[in-house]
């Protein structure tokens, strides 16, 4: 294991106003490292998708700290924060979020797009990206044509053509069947294992435990108990 | 010392201002040098066409229903605003027209005159005052005024006349495209404008009519010589038009001036205006804005257009800004995936600001061609509708405009997408 990704030290966070505002995360601590894929478990409203934000750079923290590749969020602008995202957070989401109006080739190339590189290169980078997921012969197709798990295989493509050494993925099999969401899930175990990136997966789905190197269940906000995948439940502290 | 304080803040913001302008020329400069590079790289296949285009593109076209929607109200629009632009340009020329043909350094004419179509008259002694001026050389009197024109088939239609000698000096009509100039010192000769043949119940050239129960006969015909009052100009003789007009000999509308060679216009007009007792000189110029601040802004007619313009500038801006909005609001998720993989707000506005150029370009085109369209269909008019390509760009720049600003709705609402909503869509 190389040092955290990305990592979290005492987040609280507090959602809406007013009568409305709950406390969402409430002092959670965690450490995502390069090689590994964590899966983040927990019921409807525990603070998973939060997490997730905040470890995404898509919300700020009330309180505690952030780091992202060795560098605190703390006091950094929208645009910094967008820009700290596109260099080093893929993100993989439960609906997969692709483009319909672009061919998969174009999805996937549109992450190094939005960095401003236009060089011939990309077209290279996205062919290998797609291949690494499997979909080397879809290229050319658009997200209509191609099955759930093509889909979500896209997406992943799209955040990893990046270098992104983190890979946040949102229920990415919610919404496959078991074939798929076996194959989508040996995509990302497999980019873990290159080394250099970690995955977090958010879930639900039971289905994809074998593929964790840890388990960190999370409920009301706070985490309760975090696990190496025999399934022990390990200190907190020791495991991060 | 509050004087010096001003004009010490005034130097602070002239600096400012100075500063600003060049830096904005140079990033001008180095964004040109870059568009420039980046095309180069585009065509030599070392670089590959961003995907904000095709984005932007394919946004627009998705829904075509809706692109149809938004391309016809860009031209009806657009479309309003050629036509109101166009007349208030045809409008200009017109009103000026004969200003414009008239071989005069100065003008002399009655106290208070509003326009060239005013009928006031001015005494002879004017002209005799005004050639006592240094540096007339010549004051030639030109008789502007109503008179009754007999249609042969019965009843009687109003016709301005405009008489003056032929000479060197005179208002002479020109697209002369039947008879010839020199015909017009037949007695009784007159020159009528084809456009209004029908009006003035004539077949054309040789007809005899009468003009307040004066005969004469039409020795000229021209094309295109026309008055936005819709009465028609009968050209005549200076005599002829006091007869037809039962003006007195010693009286006139105007005095075409000539200068000696080298006499400053200016120097001449003031001592003119010094000079006469109840008239005023002006210059061409001059005279031409009178006119045109006259009946473009005394009458209401130049705002009316105006108005017009706006209204239909308003409704594109509202048109494309409710297209540009939905469509927005139908790709939300988009934009948010597009926020949540770290793209940066320029790379946002840049999409929107594309559909908006996109729409701008293509209902521009469909605009302009209609436009051409009118401006053929009313080139025989009263009004005929004026499109010089001075305004075509500026009507293509106006589009561009408004598209942009129409897009503003749509950013704001881009802008407010939290990106990490993508996790709960």
């Amino acid at each position: 294991m190389s040092d955290p990704v990305v990592e979290a030290t005492d987040v609280v966070k507090f959602l809406g106003h007013g009568a409305g505002r709950v406390q969402a995360l409430r002092g959670v601590s965690l450490a995502l490292n390069g090689g590994e894929l964590v899966l983040l478990m927990g019921p409807s409203g525990s603070g998973k998708t939060t997490l997730l934000s905040v470890l995404g750079c898509m919300l700020s923290p009330n309180m505690g700290s952030v780091r992202v590749c060795g560098q605190s969020t703390a006091g950094l602008a929208p645009e910094q924060l967008t820009q700290l995202r596109r260099h080093h957070i893929g993100f993989v989401f439960q609906s997969y979020h692709l483009f319909p109006t672009l061919t998969a080739m174009d999805n996937v190339r549109l992450a190094l797009d939005v960095r401003g590189d236009y060089s011939r290169r990309v077209i290279e980078r996205a062919k290998e990206a797609l291949a690494t997921v499997g979909l080397s012969h879809k290229t050319r197709s658009y997200p209509l044509e191609l099955s759930s798990g093509e889909q979500q295989r896209v997406a992943i493509a799209r955040a990893i053509i990046g270098d992104a050494t983190a890979i946040l993925a949102d229920e990415p099999t919610a919404a496959l069947d078991s074939e798929n969401g076996h194959a989508v899930m040996s995509v990302l175990a497999s980019i873990a294992r290159q080394g250099t990136r970690g995955v977090l997966v958010v879930t639900h789905d039971p289905r994809i435990l074998p593929f964790a190197d840890r388990i960190i269940h999370i409920e009301d906000g706070r985490i309760v108990r975090k696990a190496g995948n025999g399934g022990a439940s390990v200190p907190e502290r020791t495991i991060s | 010392m509050a004087r010096v304080e001003f004009v010490s803040v005034s130097r602070r913001g002239l600096r400012g201002g100075l500063r600003r302008l060049c830096e904005f020329t140079a990033n001008t400069v180095i964004y040109l040098w870059l568009a420039v590079k980046f095309v180069a790289a585009l065509l030599t296949g070392r670089k590959v066409a961003p995907l904000i285009f095709k984005l932007a593109a394919r946004n627009l076209f998705h829904d075509r229903l809706r692109f149809a929607a938004t391309i016809t109200g860009i031209v009806f629009s657009m479309v309003l605003v050629t036509v109101q632009m166009g007349l208030f340009v045809s409008f200009r020329t017109m009103v000026a027209t004969m200003i414009d043909h008239a071989p005069a350094d100065l003008w002399i004419m009655p106290l208070g005159t509003k326009c060239f179509e005013d009928p006031a008259l001015l005494d002879e002694r004017e002209r005799f005052r005004a050639l006592s001026v240094p540096g007339v050389a010549e004051a030639a009197p030109v008789l502007v005024s109503f008179a009754q024109w007999h249609i042969p088939s019965g009843g009687t239609t109003p016709v301005l006349l405009i008489g003056s000698d032929r000479n060197a000096l005179g208002l002479q009509p020109w697209n002369i495209v039947e008879g010839n100039l020199h015909d017009l010192s037949i007695p009784d000769a007159v020159a009528v404008d084809r456009s209004y043949f029908e009006r003035l119940g004539t077949s054309g050239l040789g007809d005899t009519v009468e003009i307040r129960d004066l005969k004469a006969k039409i020795r000229l015909v021209t094309q295109g010589i026309r008055s936005f009052t819709t009465t028609p100009f009968v050209f005549t003789q200076l005599d002829r038009a006091r007869s037809y007009a039962a003006i007195s000999a010693n009286k006139a509308t105007y005095l075409l001036v000539r200068l000696q060679a080298g006499a400053d216009p200016e120097t001449v007009r003031t001592h003119l205006n010094q000079s006469l007792a109840k008239a005023e000189a002006l210059t061409p110029d001059a005279f031409r804005s009178r006119s045109r601040s006259f009946w473009l802004f005394g009458t209401g007619a130049g705002a009316a257009l105006f108005a017009g313009a706006l209204l239909g500038m308003i409704v594109g801006i509202v048109i494309v800004a409710q297209t540009l909005y939905a469509s927005t609001k139908e790709f939300s998720n988009e934009f948010a995936t597009l926020r949540a993989i770290g793209s940066s707000s320029r790379y946002i506005y840049a999409v929107i600001i594309f559909q908006a150029l996109l729409s701008a370009a293509i209902g521009f085109g469909v605009a302009a061609a209609t436009g051409m369209v009118i401006v053929k269909a009313t080139a025989d008019s009263a009004l005929p509708v004026l499109i010089p390509e001075p305004l075509m760009v500026g009507l293509f720049l106006l589009t561009v405009a408004m598209c942009v600003v129409s897009a503003i709705a749509a950013i704001i609402h881009v802008m407010r997408t939290d990106p990490a909503v993508v996790f709960t869509r």
